[in-house]
């Protein structure tokens, strides 16, 4: 037999002192690391399937297991990274194109660490968020650009249709198929609690959640995947998807082995099939070709609800959305290259695309520029994992955040990477029945809405600081931002001056 | 109810025909798009030529063209039947998981592209002439039926059909031997129980465009199937 050259990278540490052989971990891990030793009586560990996804850890009453990297190393190298190496071996041994899942875990530039907020002194009064009213509610679509009257004088107050947040913070896609039924559920009950939406992502519409229709963006991949008329009149809004953050330009394969029971009635393919999401919608080509998939989707919904273009954050963006937003989208959608994903070629999630905030602000710009901004919302994600990223997003001229990792966060997930598998231990991006009863539905909703809760006060308390009172006066106010560790030309992209200035 | 489309732009025009059900019929027609997107209940009969994205998301209604169409006929149709008394543009029957396509000459490239079945649903697209290149890529379900009754001598097929097929049947009649495809398909001849499939549209399609139906033999038609349903199974290693 072939020598396996790759040495595990976690070593599960028992305290024998504490285990009292309860034989939980072996219950609660699906790769199967834990086994029980019937003739000892003790437990012993298969570190090679370890995915360091803690769930043992918490479940273990007695903390008796630890999880650490594993410090057997290969010699240091500068050039070729342990990874490098080990990335060789994969795909030496089998052949394969490298998968991985969640977003890139390289030490990318992160712009939200290198700007910092401002705060009044003496010459302009914070507010006290506790004391004074505090807008955070925001409205996504057209806005009108001028003031017309009707043929009688009286005001035209008719308005595109309009998605109405009472945060800035919506849950962006994640399919029931990458993720499970109780996590939906989870996100859509915590939507509805909160006054935002979540999104369906490519995988269709679970009947059970069309109750929560009000609150939910169904989507539309190239897959079309359970897209018809009840599901495009289901939601609130209707999202288009072009690409993501964390792969764009290629398409998605869900493999035919997670296309089974209610995900496959909900995408409405065979169990079994393969549920492939072609690269591109192959009936857009252009942005003409666009502006035909936006208005069939209007027409197909009588006008009523708002039609978003998700687009991932590629070199050139400035010139795409201009694009989108004469295409008669409502609402643009942009990912960056740190957003998640259930599964994707390494090589694409590591390498294609741009920083959200770099793409946040030159499109800004670029439609301010033009005379177009008001003629659509700009919604952005690709890791906005906190308040702060929050409120720099918010700065740099978006209407609006999608979080998707930090939901799942919020939801137990643990950053392990392996969402591939199909064996989350946290009930997340798993269909096994044993796994998704792990996250119950009501506590997913409880801690959604904690998450966001507190976020919605520290946006507020942040605002507050500045002396301002509304998201409103937060959009594109870049003079609340400064810049450090960065180059004049990222300074200038960003259109922020440098701490000190 | 008739309605005249003379200078109407497609948003007034499908405004119009939003609000009858029943029966409709359009006189010049002249490239208004997304005609009966999402329509259930009624059945439409269109003089001229309807624009792009006629009868997207259809959802059972039946809309029949005396004339030309353009194309994205039928895209993401669910249910339902489009007849087209002419020639259809590119992308006919996109992502189309349910009901019927009946085109009497013939249709631009990436026809089928993406058809899928679910259950009872078996999307049909029978195309009388020929179809241009990239017929049937990535076809997950349903029919496509190429009848070559065309008779302008050119192929019947364009380039690079069915890649990335994975589900449903293309059926060609006629000569089929000089056109390529992909090493993930399998051609064979068709069977009896091939024919018996497609035989109710045939019928159909003979009826509706005064074909006899007597003009197709067994012999001439070829099947085109995928090797699998998981094209992509072996192409990934974890990381
Ligand atoms: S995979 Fe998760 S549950 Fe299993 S041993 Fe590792 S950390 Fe524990
Ligand atoms: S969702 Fe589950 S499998 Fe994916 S990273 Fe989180 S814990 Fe791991």
């Amino acid at each position: 037999m072939a020598i396996n050259y790759i040495y595990p990278e976690f070593d599960v540490i028992r305290d024998p002192n504490r285990c009292i052989t309860c034989r939980i971990c072996e219950r609660e891990c699906s790769n199967g690391v834990h086994i029980y030793d019937a003739d000892r009586k003790t437990l012993r560990a298969d570190e090679t399937k370890c995915v360091d996804c803690q769930r043992c850890v918490a479940t273990c009453p007695t903390r008796a297991l630890k999880i650490v990297k594993n410090t057997c190393a290969l010699r240091e190298n500068e050039n070729w990274h342990e990874n490098s190496i080990k990335e060789i071996f994969k795909q030496a041994s089998s052949g394969g194109v490298l998968l991985s899942s969640m977003g890139a875990p390289n030490p990318l530039a992160v712009y939200w660490e290198r700007i910092l907020l401002n705060a009044s002194q003496v010459t302009n009064p914070s507010i006290d968020p506790l004391r004074e009213p505090m807008e955070t509610r925001v409205f996504l679509g057209r806005k009108p650009s001028k003031i017309t009257r009707r043929p009688d004088g009286t005001l035209d107050t008719t308005l595109a249709p309009q998605l109405e947040l009472e945060t800035p913070i919506m849950f962006s896609a994640m399919s029931y198929g990458s993720i499970s039924y109780n996590a939906h559920a989870s996100l859509a009950r915590a939507a509805q609690e909160l006054g935002i939406f979540y999104n369906t992502g490519e995988g269709g519409l679970h009947e059970d959640f069309y109750q929560y229709g009000a609150h939910t963006i169904v989507q539309v991949a190239s897959g079309r995947f359970g897209v018809h008329e009840d599901y495009l009149n289901a939601g609130a809004a209707i999202e288009i998807k072009m690409g993501q953050g964390a792969k764009p330009g290629i398409g998605g394969h869900l493999p035919g082995a997670k296309i089974v029971g209610d995900v496959s009635k909900t995408r409405m393919i065979p169990e079994g099939s393969d549920a492939i999401s072609p690269a591109p919608h192959h009936d857009v080509y252009s942005i003409e070709d666009l502006r035909q998939l936006v208005f069939s989707l209007k027409e197909a919904t009588r006008y009523q609800k708002p039609v978003i273009v998700k687009v991932a954050a590629v070199h050139n963006i400035a010139a795409i959305a201009s694009g989108i937003a004469r295409s008669g989208a409502d609402i643009i959608a942009i990912d960056g290259y740190r957003g998640g994903t259930g599964a994707a070629p390494t090589r694409i999630r590591d390498n294609v695309g741009i920083p959200i905030e770099l793409a946040l602000a030159s499109v800004d710009k670029r439609l301010r520029d033009e005379g177009i901004r008001n003629d659509v919302s700009l919604v952005v994600g690709g890791s906005v994992r906190n308040a702060a990223d929050v409120v720099k997003a918010i700065a740099l001229g978006a209407d609006a955040c999608y979080i998707a990792t930090a939901a799942l966060i919020a939801l137990g997930c643990h950053l392990c990477r392996t969402c591939q598998t199909g064996r989350c231990n946290w009930g997340i991006a798993t269909q096994r029945a044993e796994l998704v009863k792990r996250l119950d539905p009501d506590e997913g909703r409880r801690r959604l809405v904690n998450l966001l809760t507190a976020w919605r006060y520290e946006i507020m308390e942040i605002m507050g600081g500045m002396g301002i009172n509304s998201i409103e006066t937060l959009r594109g106010n870049r003079s609340m931002l400064r810049g450090v560790n960065m180059t004049s030309k990222e300074l200038e992209i960003l259109g922020i001056a440098h701490a000190g200035e | 109810m008739r309605i005249d489309a003379k200078g109407k732009l497609f948003d007034a025009l499908n405004a119009e025909i939003s609000e009858h059900n029943g029966e409709l019929e359009i006189d010049n027609c002249l490239g208004q798009r997304f005609i009966a997107a999402g329509a259930s209940a009624k059945q439409v009969v269109i003089n001229g030529v309807p624009g792009n994205a006629l009868g997207a998301y259809l959802a059972g209604a039946t809309i029949e063209v005396n004339g030309n169409a353009q194309d994205a006929v039928g895209d993401t149709m669910n249910a339902g039947k489009i007849v087209v008394r002419g020639n259809v543009g590119d992308a006919v029957g996109y992502a189309m998981r349910g009901g019927a396509i009946y085109i009497s000459g013939n249709a631009g490239y990436r026809a089928g592209i993406h058809m899928k079945e679910y259950r009872e649903k078996k999307p049909v697209i029978v195309i009388g002439g020929r179809a241009g290149s990239f017929l049937g890529e990535y076809q997950a379900g349903g029919i496509i039926i190429v009848l070559g009754l065309h008779k302008d001598g050119k192929p019947i097929l364009g380039n690079f059909p069915c890649a990335g097929m994975h589900g449903g049947k293309i059926f060609l009649r006629g000569d089929a031997q000089r056109v390529v495809f992909p090493r993930q398909t399998t051609r064979r001849a068709a069977s009896p129980s091939d024919m018996y499939e497609i035989s109710s549209y045939l019928a159909e399609f003979c009826d509706l465009f005064k074909i006899n139906v007597r003009e197709f033999s067994r012999d001439d038609f070829t099947v085109v199937v995928p090797n699998s349903s998981n094209p992509y199974k072996q192409m990934y290693v974890a990381n």
